[in-house]
């Protein structure tokens, strides 16, 4: 497999598939979709199956010189093959989603998802700085018109809202990622991880890198676009948002933030920290008063990706572990249960949770996934949420018990809102006769809704499938971090080694 | 002999000077019936005139050689590069042109005689190196745009641009003759080198004067604020076709002759100029930004984009780098891909009777009905916002790279952050023509000239412009080197 330039396969086929969507009528655009998001899934099958773990940093790597001043440059490691995975496996699934529910301008809407697509795997895949900020904001076209076009009532000014809020983040990250280049004379994303900036320049780059990041991810108080835009968007376009979308933040902060400027990392942890802890809790209580059951999802988004940047700012293995598997379980999670919304929302049009009920009469099988999805929300034991939590939160505790502590209640908080949507909306009486007549899932939402399951409970029950891959990227992280981790609350101190007393010689040897 | 060879460095001018003014004995002869015979015969000079310019852009040229009549002249790969932009400017004129003034009978054929003129005129100012020449190219180019502006003279809003544009360019054209004659006062020459010269050991208060008088003068040419004033009315009022050729040929000749005064005549004093072309840069894109966002006519929309535009521009040449002067050009040749793409679309707004329409709200739904046309504007507007991976982003990257290699990290992080004001009105028009409901205004069948232009500048502007930064890139970098190579 070695030379075959995959990922530049991988960005390619969704492109060509969106310009054929772009004139292909509305049948045939979902079918061009379909098969051009399964054969990008069967593509990162391969890469999965071919990368080698334990092998060299960066592999499938491609350098071509095409323009000026940087290059088209790919290559993955264990984090971004991940990352890949999750969307390429998002995908289909998304397709899917939309298959009868959008019915005005398939082939655009197509074509937006394609190109959302090529440029996702183009983020994660870049080893080119300027290459990769292409991606990132282009990413913004796409959504802006998924949002516009396709979304809600509210559509246009969310649409808005996402555009500038993301833009105005980003533009200030391109500065210092011109000040960069021109400071280590190279764009190369590989060598710039290895670059030590001089502390004071560390300070504004780190916090040009945070603006852009900190929207993307979202983190509070910059959060407010995201409820605005996953109600609005539809369920497709919720499902990448959240999946996908929200995991530039996380990897952006893995990729530059901690790497390029570590001293800074730790400088400014503090604040990472205040922020994160604020958005567990706050968001929290908010999403337990929604009434909208995306607002919620989305609220609870932001306090799931809260823990991740605990755990990515723990400065240890566990914490970038569990913000890793945070971030991929959450991609699952979420997405899947932003298509239950949709499956309900498909036949009654309506978000309201109060005017659900009783749906575990009606629709059980329904009932089950929803169960599913909103335990491995909550992070119960054997789910997906439940590894990632864990590792961040033990991260966080060797370097701050009182963060670790904050940041625990989010896990009761979460079971909090999760648990009383459920039995809102699922148990309890029949009390509408519209939402009683609904019928349960049909073999399309079955096939969306069971990898999704399966993918939640292989990672909670043997994520070892997951860490294997980046194991030796972090450990890399984690060996660069080790020049500026902060000392730690809890005061570990070895103990003075007490030697055994001698025992007793047998009363034979006497 | 050297004569001959001055001749001979200036023979795209002959050749414009001579072939217009044989058209112009046509013209006189065979009436309007032959503009569009006058129309064809000017485009093909202009691709004569390009075939002679492209070997000095090629090779780089630079030095003594390109020099011509004393040092008044100079014939390099820098004035090669904006030529080049220039002619192509003036050919997408007059090929845009005769459909849209035949729905008023108005094609004549003085028009294609007059875009020659101001090309030959324009020609001159981004090759010269003496205040004379300067000043007789810009008239030259001035006096046929007035003319230009005022061409459907049954046209209110035309005329009245005409006037508009003559008055402002004549009070703009006095200003810079007296920033030239404090200028020549305090410096004893008219020549760039002699004015570098003379300055190289300070500026006196009178030749600070001078500097000031002329970069006023020049800003108002360029539409830098704040010295804009005239351009939303001259835009909105001329002829759409004209508007497509005030917005691109001219900006790029009167950018060009801006570098050129500022690097090769005032080169040594950059400290006086700097922080003049930093505040009109900002202000420029901040009032560009602001004064877009109100307007509902797409022309005046157009003309604030093209003030935002030039202070992105003007970004590249507070660096005062020759990487700053290499990112100018470069955005220029794309702001002129983007201002074609931009004002032909407008061009393709025609009712179910032809007539023009110009109304934003017109737009509505578009993409329902006109999705080519839709999508095509659409790229326009997120190129001219700078969103990746359409190419206005490259044009905006270099630029910044440049501020940044100059250390004006503020200059640079100002600017870019003023940039997202500019994107919401951008991305309103696309909000219009996709998230709206259809006003089936725009019904009406466009010319297929139209067509395929909007369609080769959407193909530059897309993302496959990218492969084109390398030989983009190299081309003006050898033109800003030969702009500070000393005569």
């Amino acid at each position: 497999m070695s030379g075959f330039p995959i990922l530049s396969l991988m960005i390619l086929v969704p492109l060509v598939a969106a310009i054929a969507c772009l004139i292909a009528d509305a049948p045939t655009a979902r079918r061009v979709a379909l098969v051009a998001t399964l054969i990008d899934f069967a593509l990162g099958v391969a890469l999965w199956a071919n990368y080698d773990i334990g092998g060299a940093q960066w592999q499938f790597t491609e350098r071509a010189h095409l323009f000026a001043g940087f290059d088209w440059a790919l290559g993955i490691d264990g984090i971004a093959l991940m990352l890949i995975m999750l969307s390429v496996f998002l995908m289909p699934i998304c397709i899917g989603a939309s298959w009868l529910s959008i019915e005005k301008r398939v082939g655009e809407y197509m074509a937006a998802f394609l190109l959302m697509e090529a440029l996702m795997i183009g983020v994660f895949a870049a080893q080119d700085l300027y290459l990769f900020y292409i991606f990132f904001e282009a990413g913004l076209i796409p959504m802006y018109l998924i949002i516009g076009v396709w979304g809600g009532a509210e559509r246009i000014y969310a649409s808005y809202k996402f555009f500038l809020y993301t833009l105005l983040g980003s533009v200030l990250m391109l500065i210092a990622m011109l000040w960069m280049a021109n400071e280590a004379g190279t764009t190369s994303i590989p060598v710039l991880m290895a670059y030590d900036f001089a502390p004071g320049a560390q300070k504004w780059l780190w916090l040009a890198f945070f603006a852009s990041f900190a929207v993307k991810m979202p983190m509070w108080p910059v959060h407010t676009w995201l409820p605005d835009a996953h109600v609005q968007a539809p369920t497709a376009g919720s499902v990448i948002l959240a999946g996908v979308l929200l995991k530039m933040g996380g990897y952006g902060f893995i990729r530059f933030s901690l790497p390029m400027f570590p001293q800074a990392s730790a400088q400014f942890a503090w604040l990472v920290f205040a922020l994160s802890m604020i958005a567990v809790v706050y968001t929290s209580l908010v999403a337990l008063v929604q009434h909208d059951m995306k607002k919620l999802i989305a609220y609870s988004s932001v306090a799931h990706m809260a823990i991740v940047t605990v755990g990515l700012f723990a400065f240890n293995v566990q914490g970038l572990e569990g913000a890793m598997i945070v971030m991929l379980s959450h991609g699952l999670v979420s997405g899947a249960l932003f298509l239950s919304v949709g499956v309900i929302y498909d036949r009654l049009h309506t978000r309201e949770i109060h005017r659900y009920g009783g749906l575990a009469i009606n629709m059980p099988k329904y009932s089950l996934f929803f169960m599913l999805f909103t335990m491995a929300s909550v992070g119960l034991p054997g789910t997906s949420g439940f590894i990632g939590e864990l590792l961040s939160l033990l991260g966080i505790f060797q370097l701050s018990s009182w963060v670790a502590a904050v940041c625990t209640t989010g896990i009761i908080l979460g079971a909090a809102y999760m648990l009383f949507l459920y039995a809102r909306v699922i148990y309890g009486v029949q009390k509408n006769a519209d939402a009683a007549a609904m019928p349960d899932l049909d073999t399309r939402e079955w096939l969306m809704m069971v990898p999704i399951a399966l993918g939640v409970l292989w990672m909670g029950v043997y994520p070892e499938s997951f860490l294997a891959p980046m194991r030796a990227d972090i450990a890399a992280l984690d060996a660069r971090l080790a020049q500026a981790r902060p000392v730690g609350d809890s005061r570990l101190a070895a103990a003075k080694p007490a030697t055994a007393a001698p025992l007793a010689p047998p009363a034979e040897a006497r | 002999m050297a004569l001959l060879q001055a001749l001979r460095i200036v023979a795209p001018e002959e050749l414009l000077s001579v072939a217009g003014l044989i058209l112009l004995l046509v013209a006189a002869w065979a009436g309007d019936k032959a503009s569009r015979t006058i129309s064809i015969l000017c485009v093909a000079v202009l691709a004569g005139a390009s075939a002679m310019v492209i070997p000095a852009l090629n090779s780089g040229a630079m030095g003594p050689d390109t020099s011509a009549f004393f040092g008044q002249y100079r014939a390099d790969a820098f004035a090669a590069f904006a030529k080049l932009l220039i002619y192509l400017s003036a050919a997408v004129a007059l090929i845009v042109a005769p459909p849209f003034f035949d729905r008023f009978r108005a094609m004549r054929a003085e028009y294609p005689l007059l875009i020659l003129f101001a090309a030959l005129g324009m020609g001159m100012m981004v090759s010269a190196t003496d205040l004379i020449t300067l000043y007789i190219g810009l008239e030259l180019n001035s006096l046929a745009a007035y003319v230009l502006a005022s061409f459907l003279r049954a046209d209110g809003r035309s005329a009245e641009a005409g006037l508009k544009y003559f008055v402002l360019g004549a009070l703009a054209s006095g200003i810079l003759l007296y920033g030239m004659s404090l200028t020549y006062g305090f410096t004893g020459t008219t020549n760039f080198a002699g004015i570098h010269a003379a300055l190289a050991h300070g500026v006196g208060t009178g030749a600070l004067f001078g500097i000031v008088f002329m970069l006023a003068g020049l800003a108002f040419k360029i539409s830098a604020a704040p010295f804009h004033m005239w351009t939303p009315d001259v835009y909105e009022g001329a002829p759409t076709p004209v508007t497509t050729f005030f917005a691109t040929a001219p900006k790029v000749a009167a950018m060009a002759l801006t570098m050129r005064v500022a690097f090769a005549a005032f080169g040594g004093q950059v400290a006086v100029w700097q922080q003049i072309v930093t505040f009109a840069a900002l202000l420029s894109i901040v009032v560009g930004a602001l004064g877009a966002i109100g307007q509902t006519n797409i022309k005046r929309l157009m003309a604030y984009s093209s003030i935002n535009n030039v202070g992105f521009i003007l970004i590249g040449l507070a660096a005062a780098t020759q990487a700053g002067a290499a990112a100018m050009l470069v955005y220029l040749a794309i702001y002129v891909a983007m201002t074609v793409g931009g004002f032909v679309a407008v061009l393709l707004m025609r009712d179910a009777d032809g007539e023009p329409v110009e109304d934003i709200a017109a737009l509505a739904g578009l993409s329902s009905t006109r999705p080519g046309l839709a999508l095509a504007l659409a790229m326009v507007m997120f190129s001219l916002a700078g969103i990746p991976p359409l190419f206005g982003f490259w044009g905006k990257f270099v630029v910044f790279q440049a501020a940044v290699a100059a250390h004006l990290v503020p200059l640079a992080a100002v600017g870019i952050a003023a940039s997202v004001i500019g994107a919401f009105y951008y991305i309103k028009i696309v909000k219009i023509m996709y998230f709206d409901e259809p006003a089936g205004r725009i019904t009406g069948k466009g010319d297929a000239s139209h067509i395929v232009i909007l369609a080769a500048s959407a193909l530059a502007i897309s993302p496959l412009g990218y492969l084109a930064t390398r030989w983009l890139g190299a081309l003006a970098a050898g033109a800003a080197a030969s702009l500070f190579h000393p005569l």
